[in-house]
């Protein structure tokens, strides 16, 4: 559970930074009579998506550090007890590799839609975002022949504890991907629908590259993961 | 730039035009807080039955031959389950989160109600999902509430297959549904209060529903892993949790799992669960005891600050239920003084609860009467929590009854006291009527007492090394026959207090219509929620203008004033500054409060 830990302490840390931003050591009874202090709660402050996509991004994050956890505590167990036939690494397929450069192409391009709206440039932004989405995708279907690849030459789920947790660890890190592909599309209609302006989807552009990257950095870390063990 | 409060926005705002998208699929928070309620009630009422046949087994063992082993230990896991999850977690977060944070809070709605809606039907899918598996082959899993492999997989158990799928799938989609909910609580606290309400000046009822909420979305991951898991490992034949074993004869296709892993994930939610039920509770009873004995909270940073920490340290006791398990001894020696650190913020609130009492203008009213009782039933659940917070007391007593009157005391009655509590303070602000006071007084002091007849003589039981999880004792050579005497007298007393939650059911729909009109702010309280236009409040909640705060939300018996109380959006009469204390100025509750006129808003209150 360390890795955990690890990951509380830093959430704490920026948890105490914030409030300690908040002013947490006013004394309220001493403070009457004033509307002061209204914080960033009115149109100064960042909009709500944004806050709700980050706090997402910290349960996402606790969600995958608890993954990993499970994942480094399994692998111990057997050498811990002396087992010595419970944990077979497995070869990662070498799509694997490909997959990682089109899930960081589809970042780039994310980042380019975002980056072309702030130019307010609708031309080059719908271009990059589709080819975001269209990396994501390709991205999903060479996990799907990596799963394949791996079914074929015998390394099924219940054969090995190392084979359970590499299907376990990809498939929850494309589920994550294909929920995003969700919000990607409804802003994708949004943009279709809002003609040659891009006010509408501003938000949704940003929030979904965000998102993206995000991704990418939980994949490495799984990628590497995955190979490393 | 012009200020406009977020929740005034014409984005985050929707009107309800059909009975349909009013009452059912409704993104109002008001409708959606009752939806939560209404479930979480109606499933633990079957929680509260299933505990009532589990009692009519303990009490009067070989007489109803219908409950077999089997169903006992489904009533036991089901029941857990359901109370923990099912009834507390979504009560106070779903529920009373979903009322109070918006009003208490100065905004018109949440700022994701669609998502706010969803998370209700998507609680609701849960529930059935589990309800489900009363009526699959096998019945519901029998495996206790924890799960624990490898028995909650095994052949041998109660529901090993379709029981256990439905309640892990279950558990999943609660905790999706949790996560919008929870979202949006935590982004409405931060980003959608009105003018004038600083963190420092919420009411500690928002502050226990918005850190249990932070423990919640950080901890319910943890469950969700070991669901997943545990999942693979039944359906799919993995071995994350399940290790070699000979089952019915057979040798199972697993080796190697571990199940102490599976025991580690769950406590790392278990323990914050503890909490996430906890925090919202002392955060509704702060407000209801400064409430109701006209004083101020004794010691609001305190408290904020005291919630805080314990959030935090929730978060690294949790091996403190895995003391017999065999690990580390060392790991025990930790775990057992970071579980004594969390006796110190908890300390720290019964102390300001009590202060606040202590020459206060005490008002014995029903909210007031369960304010008091939870306080009461804290303190002796807390005490037993540290004999069993040290190793060396807990391994004697683990599994015995001790531990399951303590944590009766602690995580049942105290939340659910609060509970009722916070029910008779709100119900009429949500109704417009008052409850029955007759009623409510013997309700508390029938559901009071009971739980006492209930859970202290289970301290005894325990001492003697009664142990918990047995259908039937037998002719077991240590246990005399007086324990046999107190059971049937336990039960008894359970038979008792169920039915008197029947008088309480009756009371909420009776005063429906008979209750006593409540008017705006029968307790004259100071907190936003009892100064909305209309009571029930209407949708958008406010009418045409947000309120605005000028001070927080405990001036209670205040010198010199008409009345004791300043409502927190009373504006500032003259000669009033930011260094003035408030006091004795003589300015009265006029409720001609301080409103901020709210863009795209006529004066009528409709959108423009």
């Amino acid at each position: 559970m360390s890795l955990w830990v690890a990951f509380a302490g830093i959430l704490a840390g920026v948890i105490v930074w914030w409030l300690a931003v908040r002013r947490l050591t006013t004394r309220p009874w001493e403070a009457q009579g004033t509307a002061d202090g209204r914080d960033s709660a009115g149109t100064l402050g960042p909009p709500p998506a944004r806050i709700g996509l980050w706090i997402l991004l910290a349960i996402l994050t606790s969600l995958f550090a608890l993954f990993i956890t499970g994942y480094w505590m399994r692998m111990g167990h057997g050498m811990a007890h002396g087992l010595t036939h419970d944990w077979h690494p497995l070869a990662e397929p070498r799509v694997l590799w490909i997959n990682t450069v089109l899930l960081a192409l589809g970042s780039v391009a994310m980042q380019w839609a975002r980056v072309a709206t702030n130019r307010d440039d609708p031309a080059r932004a719908r271009l990059a975002w589709w080819l975001g989405g269209a990396f994501a995708v390709a991205f999903l279907v060479g996990q799907y022949y990596a799963w394949q690849q791996l079914q074929a030459a015998g390394y099924y789920a219940a054969a090995n504890p190392a084979n359970a947790s590499f299907y376990l660890l990809t498939g929850v890190h494309a589920v994550h991907l294909g929920g995003g592909l969700v919000a990607w599309i409804r802003t994708a209609a949004r943009m279709a629908r809002g003609g040659a302006g891009l006010d509408d989807v501003r938000l949704g552009i940003e929030l979904c590259t965000v998102y993206w990257h995000y991704l990418l950095l939980v994949w490495l870390v799984l990628f590497g993961l995955l190979l490393q063990t | 730039m012009a200020y406009v409060a977020i929740a005034d926005q014409h984005a985050h705002l929707h009107d309800p035009q059909t009975f349909v998208t009013k009452y059912i699929w409704s993104q109002d928070h008001k409708v959606i807080a009752i939806q939560y309620a209404i479930t979480a009630m109606a499933i633990g009422l079957v929680a509260l039955g299933l505990s009532v046949m589990m009692r009519m087994q303990l009490g009067f063992p070989d007489t109803f031959r219908f409950i077999s082993p089997d169903n006992y230990y489904q009533f036991v896991t089901m029941h857990g389950m359901i109370m923990v999850i099912y009834l507390l977690t979504a009560l106070f977060l779903g529920g009373f989160g979903n009322l109070l944070i918006p009003l208490q809070c100065g905004a018109r709605d949440m700022v994701f109600p669609y998502l706010n809606m969803l998370s209700y039907w998507v609680y609701l899918l849960a529930v059935l999902v589990l309800v489900a598996s009363f009526f699959v082959p096998g019945g519901p899993t029998g495996a206790g509430w924890t799960l624990y492999p490898p028995q909650a997989i095994s052949h041998g158990t109660a529901g090993s297959h379709w029981g256990i799928t439905l309640m892990l799938v279950s558990l999943a989609i609660f905790i999706v549904g949790f996560t919008m909910g929870g979202l949006n609580y935590i982004v409405t606290v931060l980003q959608a209060r009105c003018r004038g309400m600083t963190m420092m000046r919420m009411p500690l009822s928002v502050w226990g529903i918005f850190m249990a909420t932070i423990l919640a979305l950080l901890a319910f991951p943890a469950l969700l892993v070991s669901a997943v898991m545990m999942t693979l490992d039944l359906q799919v034949g993995t071995s994350f949790f399940m290790p070699a074993i000979v089952s019915m004869g057979e040798q199972t296709g697993h080796a190697g799992g571990s199940p102490l892993l599976f025991q580690h994930l769950f406590w790392f939610f278990g323990h914050p669960e503890v909490y996430i039920v906890a925090l919202p509770a002392f955060g509704i009873v702060s407000d209801l005891i400064s409430t109701h004995a006209r004083r101020h909270i004794f010691g609001y940073r305190m408290m904020v600050w005291a919630i805080l920490a314990i959030g935090a340290l929730s978060f690294v006791v949790w091996a403190h239920h895995m003391y017999v398990s065999g690990m580390n001894p060392y790991f025990g020696f930790f775990f057992a003084t970071t579980t004594l650190i969390i006796a110190v913020p908890t300390a720290i609130k019964v102390y300001n609860w009590v202060l606040t009492l202590w020459r206060g203008h005490i008002h014995l009213t029903v909210p007031m009467l369960f304010a008091i009782g939870f306080v009461f039933t804290f303190i002796n659940g807390g005490l037993t929590g540290l004999f069993l917070g040290n190793v060396t007391v807990d391994v004697p007593l683990s599994d015995t009854y001790f531990v399951v009157a303590h944590f009766h005391m602690v995580m049942g009655v105290s939340p659910i006291l609060v509970v009722f509590g916070a029910i008779y303070h709100w119900y009429p602000k949500v109704t417009g009527r008052m409850l029955n006071e007759t009623m409510g007084r013997i309700h508390f002091w029938c559901t009071f007492l009971g739980t006492y007849a209930i859970y202290l003589p289970m301290h005894y039981l325990g001492i003697l090394g009664v142990p918990r999880r047995y259908y039937a004792l037998g002719d077991t050579y240590f246990i005399p026959d007086s324990v046999h005497t107190m059971n049937e007298a336990i039960s008894t007393a359970a038979f008792f207090v169920a039915a008197v939650q029947l008088l309480f059911l009756f009371n909420l729909i009776w005063s429906l219509k008979n209750g006593k009109h409540a008017g705006g702010n029968p307790w004259r309280a100071t907190t936003l929620e009892w100064f909305t236009p209309d009571t029930p409040p209407r949708h958008g909640n406010w009418g045409a203008e947000l309120p605005v705060v000028y001070r927080w939300a405990y001036e209670y018996g205040v010198p010199g004033l008409k009345d004791d109380f300043v409502p927190q959006n009373q504006p500032p009469v003259g000669g009033e500054s930011a260094e003035f204390h408030g006091h004795g100025h003589g300015y009265g509750p006029g409720y001609g409060q301080g409103h901020e006129h709210a863009p795209g808003h006529d004066k009528g209150g409709r959108h423009t």
